[in-house]
């Protein structure tokens, strides 16, 4: 059975195979293999990516874009941010809901959205059926962000055999293509999260040393600094507030990114925007060392992490032998220049930096179905694992950067006479205080009622190949194991997820008609563009009544093209 | 640092958890996979670290034939290649592994191969200690005035003062540095004093008395040792002003 590799990624998604002993990306019916991670609720049904993301401007309530910043988050965690997201959130059971329309929908949901979109491309291409797949997250994803891109998969119907990182990905892909020996350092920039990983290299092991990051860093805040200064120059000049405009507050994201991607390449570019109520057309000019002097602060908050990541793995940056670079915001001369000033090298970018993590999915589904036992990749859990202790204070069992899978035990007994269970708070973080960690699970272990400290439930927490938390439990005195019920802090519960799945096969029918007309009417619009060229070029070859009966056709086409969705 | 033994993969010397394969019940003598159905086999949840990566239990470790070894059992555990197999395999797989990944990291890490050594030998790895050792009392003592000084001059803002002390602190870092070095030489000497008497006497029995020696001074110089490197690594956030890193 075959394996995909998908990068799930907050701006673009992507889907990969492994072709023969090649990894490829499938490109959809435009040609391009980036999908993206936009998803539209139309009156005419659900689309994603390309088309979708045509709808951020005209129907922004009704648009999810970014929804990865939202996966396995409460509200809380993304108070400050919501400015430019212009549908109403809200939470429920630890879960963030986006509200589209009258329907109400979470994260993985949206996401399963995406996946579903890509699973089609790659089952159009390939003429055969996808369930299974390796998706892809930030290596500094925590066990919630985890569990809700896993459940994100089930809604879609794929099995994920295997949660990445996203920059051990990239180093299997660069790994493959470069054979390199060493020590890498793996710098990936996406567009909502960063991180870096340390890798060695060597007889295709790829051990990671270390890995840091942060969830909440990427080429999107560069745009929302961009945007600041457009929104704070319209209010200037014209008066206007288009904090009150959902649509135009999404033109003004979207040309503040096509901005900054513009300066990558020139020293200056001119973002131009339609302002709202008929005010006019409203123009600025930005130059590179502008835009240099506005996000120097974010890149430089990628470089803390770099710097702990390199102690954590013993390290000085001369160790490093090569750095790669992943991620589309890679492609900004200013961060280019800070990564080659911090390692003393320049970095590599030989693979495409938006292709490289889901080629090495791919490669990952490879080693998976069996197809190659040459690679191994042995990485590491980005964040310190413990249980609340007597006093707000958080016991680590797993120390970040263990190689996993890692287990740990822990004996737990009670205090009182006929105690029936012990309540067990389980973290994520590095601090001291268990208020200043994040909150994984709770689950009450059951205790027999037995004199205290009579009882002995040994309680194993092992985390693993993908990073997340297993726990099981057993009564040291009868060996009998205990079923334990670990209640998630900050995700789906199983019945959620059931529950989700089946609404997805509901509407599945409806997604499918709607898909068809999409298609139907690219292809059309295809069409038009190929006959209307194929007129110009050799028209005067063929009769005029002929030429009469081809543009009454064409006109058919492009009504129907452009008509209300079809009854049934 | 090789001593000499064999750290090349021998497949047959490895006590597994059950003298039966869980499969196919028949005989297993301490293979990875059983010799009848070739299914992978628990490694025994009672097995040292020591014996898990086919190491006699000395101190020094030559580390690139460690790794080696370790690479080697990866590639037979790694769940990645136990994908497509049975629950009961995966399980095995996941277990092994993780047993594996702990007994590599603590055996690569000298200080955490000798406190593991000490925790298989005498029970115990260490003592946490709550007071200097006796002969760090005075330096200690200075270091604690030095820092209450460091640190009130810091909070009244007066630059001058501040600046005198951290250079103070600096003085004392480096001294407390020296006295680290010096300890893991001392430990250095304890680990091939252990080698020599384990090598000549590997039997846990023999030579009892003069190992129980080494562990004994071990442990001391082990608990001293964390001792410092708590009171350097507080040193050292204070300088740096950040919180201290929770290693050690």
């Amino acid at each position: 059975m075959r394996i995909v590799g998908i990068d799930l990624g907050t701006t673009n998604s992507l889907i990969a195979y492994m072709d023969g002993k090649t990894p490829r990306v499938i490109a959809g019916r435009g040609g391009r293999a980036m999908v993206p991670s936009v998803v539209a609720m139309t009156d005419n049904g659900l689309i994603v990516g390309d088309p979708a993301k045509e709808h951020l401007v005209r129907n922004p309530a009704r648009t999810v874009y970014s929804v990865k910043r939202f996966m396995g988050k409460g509200l809380a965690d993304v108070a400050d941010e919501l400015k430019y997201f212009p549908y109403t959130l809200s939470e429920q059971g630890g879960v963030i809901r986006i509200k589209v329309g009258e329907k109400t929908y979470s994260p993985p949901q949206i996401s399963a959205m995406i996946l579903k979109e890509l699973k089609q491309r790659a089952e159009a291409v390939l003429h055969e059926d996808i369930s299974k797949a390796v998706i892809t997250v930030p290596a500094y994803f925590n066990d919630s962000q985890r569990q809700a891109t896993k459940d994100a998969g089930m809604i879609a119907g794929l099995d994920v055999v295997r949660i990445i990182n996203e920059p051990t990905a990239a180093s299997l892909a660069y790994g493959l293509q470069q054979r390199t020996q060493g020590t890498i350092a793996v710098y990936d920039l996406g567009g909502g999260t960063f991180d870096i990983s340390i890798l060695k290299l060597k007889d295709g092991i790829f051990e990671v040393l270390s890995t840091n990051g942060n969830t909440h860093l990427g080429g999107d805040d560069f745009d929302h600094v961009l945007a600041e200064v457009i929104l704070k120059d319209v209010r200037a000049k014209h008066g206007l507030s288009l904090e009150k405009y959902d649509e135009a507050m999404q033109a003004v994201r979207l040309e503040a990114e096509r901005t900054k991607i513009r300066l990558s390449d020139e020293q200056t570019a001119t973002a131009v925007i339609e302002l709202p109520d008929a005010t006019g057309t409203y123009r600025k000019d930005f130059s590179r060392d502008q835009l240099e002097a506005l996000t120097v602060e974010l890149v430089e908050r990628t470089l803390g992490p770099c710097r702990q990541a390199l102690k954590d793995a013993g390290l000085q940056p001369s160790d490093i032998h090569e750095v790669v670079l992943v991620g589309g915001s890679t492609r900004m001369p200013l961060v280019r220049r800070r990564v080659q000033e911090l390692f003393g090298k320049a970095p590599h970018s030989e693979l495409n930096p938006d292709e490289v993590v889901a080629l090495g999915a791919a490669v990952q589904a490879g080693i998976l179905s069996g197809d190659t036992q040459d690679m191994l990749l042995l990485d590491v859990t980005p964040l310190s694992m413990g249980i609340e202790t007597m006093g707000g204070v958080m016991s680590t069992l797993v120390r970040r950067n263990t190689t996993i899978p890692s287990s740990a035990k822990e004996m737990f007994t009670t205090y009182v006479d006929g105690q029936t269970g012990v309540d067990i708070h389980i973290l994520q973080g590095e601090r001291e205080l268990v208020k200043d960690n994040r909150s994984l699970a709770r689950f009450r272990l059951k205790m027999p009622p037995l004199p205290a400290g009579v009882p002995r439930i040994e309680v194993t927490f092992l985390i693993d190949a993908n990073g997340i938390l297993n726990v099981t439990a057993r009564d040291m005195r009868t060996s009998q194991s205990q079923s334990i019920e670990v209640k998630p802090s900050y995700g789906l519960s199983d019945e959620e997820v059931e529950q989700m799945i089946g609404d997805s096969f509901k509407f599945a029918a409806e997604d499918i008609t709607a898909r068809k007309l999409i298609e139907a009417r690219l292809d059309g619009g295809a069409l038009i563009a190929a006959t209307e060229k194929s007129l110009t070029q050799g028209g005067h070859l063929i009769a005029v009544d002929e030429i009469a009966a081809i543009r009454a056709a064409l006109a058919a086409l492009a009504a129907a093209r452009d008509g209300p969705r079809p009854h049934g | 640092m090789d001593h000499g033994h064999d750290t090349t993969n021998k497949r047959t010397e490895l006590p597994m958890a059950r003298s039966m394969c869980w499969h196919c019940q028949s005989e297993v003598t301490g293979e990875y996979y059983c010799g009848q159905c070739v299914k992978v086999q628990p490694l025994s949840k009672e097995m040292d670290y020591f014996t898990c990566l086919g190491l006699p239990r000395l101190l020094a470790i030559d580390t690139a034939s460690l790794e080696a070894k370790y690479y080697d059992l990866s590639r037979a555990f790694h769940p990645d290649f136990f994908q497509r197999k049975t629950d009961t395999e995966q399980q095995i797989s996941l277990g092994n592994s993780a047993l594996l990944n702990t007994a590599y990291h603590t055996l690569k890490d000298p200080i955490q191969r000798a406190e593991y050594l000490l925790k298989l030998e005498a029970g115990s790895a260490k003592d946490i200690r709550n007071s200097p050792p006796a002969d760090l009392f005075e330096e200690i003592l200075e270091l604690q005035e030095d820092l209450e000084a460091f640190r009130s001059a810091s909070s009244a803002r007066d630059a001058n003062e501040t600046a005198q002390h951290r250079t103070k602190l600096l003085a004392d870092r480096g001294h407390l540095d020296q006295r680290q070095q010096a300890m893991d030489t001392k430990l250095a000497g304890l680990f091939t004093k252990w080698d020599t008497i384990q090598s000549r006497a590997p039997q846990p029995d023999a030579l009892r008395p003069q190992k129980d020696d080494v562990l004994k001074e071990m442990r001391e110089l082990l608990s001293n040792r964390t001792y410092l490197c708590s009171i350097l690594g507080d040193l050292v956030a204070t300088l740096e002003g950040g919180y201290a890193d929770r290693r050690h």
